[in-house]
């Protein structure tokens, strides 16, 4: 019965890149922009979930003389992180992005702002806070419940899961239903035509920073709850393997983000089941990089016909 | 005569150069900072082809370069150096002369091999799909060169210092420096070749109007072959140059890391100016290099740097004009035939 | 043996039929129209003939020879160059450029002797050059040589896109609303190069025009499109009587 428990392992990494996937796919989805900074929001964001637990817990950070019990931590220190790393996300887009785009700069340009902005992010943490590992404090009790013959699972692995697929739906029900989502939609379409609708368009794009950047900062959390160590660069491998699930997925759909997510979990603890793990990186990348041979546009993705 | 000033003075320049190290006026770190300012050199003008004019984004330079730093390194330290799993070596010391060229020759064409895996996808795909692929096979890059015990894995491969002392036992001269003052031009040279023909024309061609070049009789396929195969065998050149300057190298030197230092230098030199971003390779060098003193920082400062670059003069220092075009004196004395 | 051959040539995107059952034979040295109401297929026609669409069913055949399967590098090389309905020129190359670049498929050198610079790759790029200036100085484009497409006029755009289907040496030349977004006496203007060209070089012209002004005055034989289907073909004088093209273009008043 070995198979549930990588099934259920698969499904828990699955939802951590899909969560970031998610981020991405939003922005690129709106603004054609690969915000290679997205991964670094994560990262940044489990900081902040760390900073605002253990001053909420009276354990460190802030001196607030608070020594809450840690399910009201918990309960606070979600929405907070969530909006203090949408900040960092809309941040990035006021300072750096915005101005770019105002300029009518080459897209590569803002691409590489991008990844220059997550090279900051980075290296100014590790700078500030200096290269020792944080270690998460524990928020909620373990419990485990056996499945029978081996088979066991954590309420954290449990509450992953559902998160990703919470947002999920979420995030689904925003874009396709909701008149700021159509909004969201018709930019990706023609980013002249939608000021001339009367809609404002860096509202929207402020939103889109928004969501995005609280799905990473719950990401952080939570990733941060199942692996409580942080260092800087932990954001690094997984936004780019996020980044690669949601292009896989087809990038700009948000069910390609989950599907991708999810896809390249199972990819991974499927080889590391079979082969040893040092080869997990190898044969991941390499099913990835097949099925963009086979289906250029990602599973989700729609070619984009020219006409002539 | 005029015609060959620049190359003359080029020339001149090297010779200046190295007579300098020979003469102990140069300090070995400023003699390394030379080959390390020549290697990125030749990985941001032979990445400008690809991401400037053929205006694709490829963020896996250094994965070719990597194939070619390993390929080269292997075949050297097969030859020339003595080797637990490889053995002893296979030549004597004074055949480096040929053996080295020899070496990263092959390693040039294995990384213009390894350039296919993201060839033969551009001719269906590109844009942000492509640039993934990039991405993946940089990874696919190391992460198989960490698995193979028999180089080193993820401990790194050396040895091929055994080349240069090979050379220094004939002549005692900076060889290395030599060689990458050498490589260097090369890959200019090449370049600058190949983009000003009508052949080379038909890249450009393709990323401001792919299909009015498909229909126009360029044929972007090949176009696409020839522009990454290049490209990539160029930075595997480049590689080969910087295994033995290290004499050691490991997969880690080459990840993603490397390529956004590569792909850095390009944009900032202008997409489309081979000059410009040979002058941007010599700049972040110069950089990288005097703002060591901010330690963890530096990583901090040059990021801004750029943004703020990015910010307000977001076509480059170059955008896509060439010196010559900049100061149009400058073509009196030189003949590019 | 005609110089384009097309045999029940049909194209469905979909359940939409674009071009349905398209035939007509066109000899050496000719010019004429293809008209029809916007959404008729004619540009559809053009593509499927240059190789940027494969036809769903018939044949296209140039010379004689079947184009299936052909890329469209490969159909240029046959001798079919054409102009686009939006210009497509490549923006940030000069004119000159732009017209040596057209003549890709007979560079006669290789990768080698562009590296090498050898005496073919010299002898070559100067007949290439060759050729480039002698079209633009026949259309009257040499003091734009250098400058960046799309810094010129529209009007002159169009002559720089002519000038290079021209670089190709085609036997074919296909000419997509050569006319469109023209001022009056661009139109003129355009009239009489077409007629220079046509009578200057041995080449079958095949345009696209809604303007009848251009198409009356040029040329001899026009067909007309509707929903993918030719309704009529002939001299523009039965053109103009024919009921059926009368009714496509402004409508049936008996409902």
């Amino acid at each position: 019965m070995e198979i549930f428990q990588h099934i259920l392992n698969a499904l828990q990494f699955g939802s951590f890149y899909a969560l970031i996937a998610l981020g991405y796919t939003l922005v690129y989805g709106v603004l054609r922009l690969i915000n290679f900074a997205h991964g670094d929001i994560f990262m940044v964001g489990a900081y902040i979930a760390f900073f605002v637990a253990v001053s909420l817990l009276g354990t460190g950070g802030l001196p607030l003389g608070l020594e809450m019990n840690p399910a009201l931590a918990l309960a606070i220190t979600v929405p907070v992180t969530m909006i203090l790393t949408s900040l960092v996300g809309v941040a990035l887009e006021r300072t750096m992005y915005r101005p770019l785009r105002r300029k009518g700069a080459n897209r590569l340009y803002v691409v590489i702002t991008a990844l220059m902005a997550g090279l900051m992010l980075e290296n100014g943490n590790l700078a500030l806070l200096g290269a020792t590992r944080k270690s998460f404090p524990d928020l909620i009790d373990k419990v485990v419940w056996n499945l029978g013959d081996g088979v066991s699972v954590t309420n954290l692995k449990v509450i992953v899961i559902v998160a990703a697929i919470a947002v999920f739906l979420f995030l689904e029900t925003i874009v396709s239903k909701t008149k700021i989502g159509m909004a969201m939609r018709g930019i990706s379409y023609d980013k002249f035509a939608i000021p001339l609708m009367g809609i404002p368009l860096d509202t929207i794009i402020v939103f889109t920073f928004i969501l995005g950047s609280s799905m990473a900062g719950l990401a952080g959390i939570l990733f941060a709850m199942s692996y409580p160590i942080l260092e800087p660069y932990m954001g690094a491998l997984i936004g780019w393997k996020a980044f690669i699930a949601a292009v896989v997925g087809g990038i700009g759909d948000i069910r390609g983000a989950i599907v991708g997510g999810f896809l390249l979990g199972f990819i991974e603890i499927g080889v590391v089941a079979v082969f040893p793990s040092t080869l997990r990186d190898l044969f991941a990348f390499s099913v990835l990089l097949i099925i963009l041979w086979l289906r250029p546009t990602g599973i989700f993705g729609v070619a984009q016909t020219t006409k002539i | 005569m005029q015609k060959h000033t620049v190359t003359i003075g080029i020339f001149a320049l090297f010779a200046v150069i190295a007579g300098l190290a020979q003469a102990g006026l140069l300090t070995p770190y400023h003699v390394s900072v030379l080959m390390f300012m020549g290697v990125n050199i030749m990985l941001a003008t032979s990445l400008n082809l690809v991401n400037g004019y053929m205006g694709e984004f490829s963020c896996g330079h250094g994965g070719f370069m990597c194939v070619g730093a390993y390929v080269s390194s292997i075949c050297t330290v097969l030859m020339f150096s003595k080797n637990q799993m490889l053995g002893a070596p296979l030549l004597p010391g004074y055949l480096t002369f040929i053996g080295f060229p020899v070496a990263l020759l092959v390693g040039s064409l294995a990384a213009a091999v390894a350039g296919l895996v993201v060839a033969i996808p551009s001719f269906k795909t590109r844009g942000d799909y492509l640039a993934i692929i990039t991405l993946a096979a940089n990874y696919i890059v190391i992460s198989a060169i960490n698995n193979m015990e028999i180089f080193g894995g993820p401990r790194g491969f050396m040895g091929m210092s055994a080349t240069e002392n090979g050379m220094k036992a004939v002549l005692d001269i900076p060889w290395m420096l030599i060689f990458v003052m050498l490589g260097t031009l090369f890959t200019v040279w090449l370049l600058r070749r190949f983009v000003t023909s009508t052949l080379g024309k038909g890249v450009p061609a393709i990323s401001q109007d792919e299909i009015a070049a498909e229909i126009m009789s360029v044929d972007t396929n090949r176009m696409k072959l020839i522009a990454f195969m290049l490209s990539s065998g160029l930075a595997g050149l480049a590689g080969g140059l910087y295994a033995h300057i290290l004499g050691y190298v490991n997969p880690q030197s080459f990840d993603i890391m490397r390529s956004t230092e590569i792909m850095v230098m390009v944009y900032l030199g202008g997409m489309g100016s081979l000059s410009g971003t040979a002058l941007a390779a010599i700049l972040f060098t110069v950089l990288m290099e005097a703002l060591r003193f901010l330690g963890v920082w530096k990583w901090v400062v040059i990021p801004l740097l750029l943004i703020l670059l990015m910010q307000f003069r977001p076509e480059g220092l170059m955008g896509n004009k060439e010196l010559s075009d900049l100061f149009p004196k400058l073509r009196k004395y030189y003949s590019f035939k | 043996m005609s110089l384009l051959e097309i045999n029940g040539l049909t194209r469905r995107f979909g359940g939409l039929i674009a071009v349905n059952d398209f035939n007509i034979e066109l000899g050496e040295h000719e010019l004429v129209a293809l008209i029809g109401p916007n959404g008729a297929g004619k540009t559809t026609v053009f593509n499927l003939i240059s190789g940027f669409y494969q036809p769903s069913e018939g044949s296209v055949r140039l010379n004689g020879q079947d184009t299936k399967g052909l890329r469209p590098h490969q159909v240029t090389a046959l001798g079919v160059a054409r102009t686009f309905q939006g210009i497509r020129l490549w923006g940030e190359m000069h004119v000159l450029d732009n017209i040596r670049i057209a003549q890709h498929y007979r560079l006669g050198y290789s990768l080698m002797d562009c590296f090498l610079r050898t005496k073919n790759y010299t002898q070559r790029e100067k007949a290439i050059d060759a050729i480039a200036w002698e079209l633009l100085e026949a259309m009257d484009l040499k003091d734009c040589a250098y400058e960046l497409p799309r810094n010129l006029p529209y009007g002159v755009q169009r002559r720089v896109e002519i000038a290079r289907a021209m670089s190709v040496k085609p036997s074919l030349l296909l000419l997509d609303e050569p006319a469109a977004g023209l001022n009056s006496s661009d139109v003129e203007g355009l009239i009489k190069l077409v007629r220079w060209i046509y009578d200057n070089y041995p080449v079958t012209i095949w345009m696209i025009e809604h303007q009848m002004k251009v198409v009356m005055s040029l040329c001899s034989r026009i067909k007309v499109v509707d929903f993918g289907t030719t309704i009529a073909d002939g001299t523009p004088e039965e053109i103009q009587k024919n009921p059926t093209v009368i009714k496509a273009y402004l409508g049936d008043d008996t409902i």
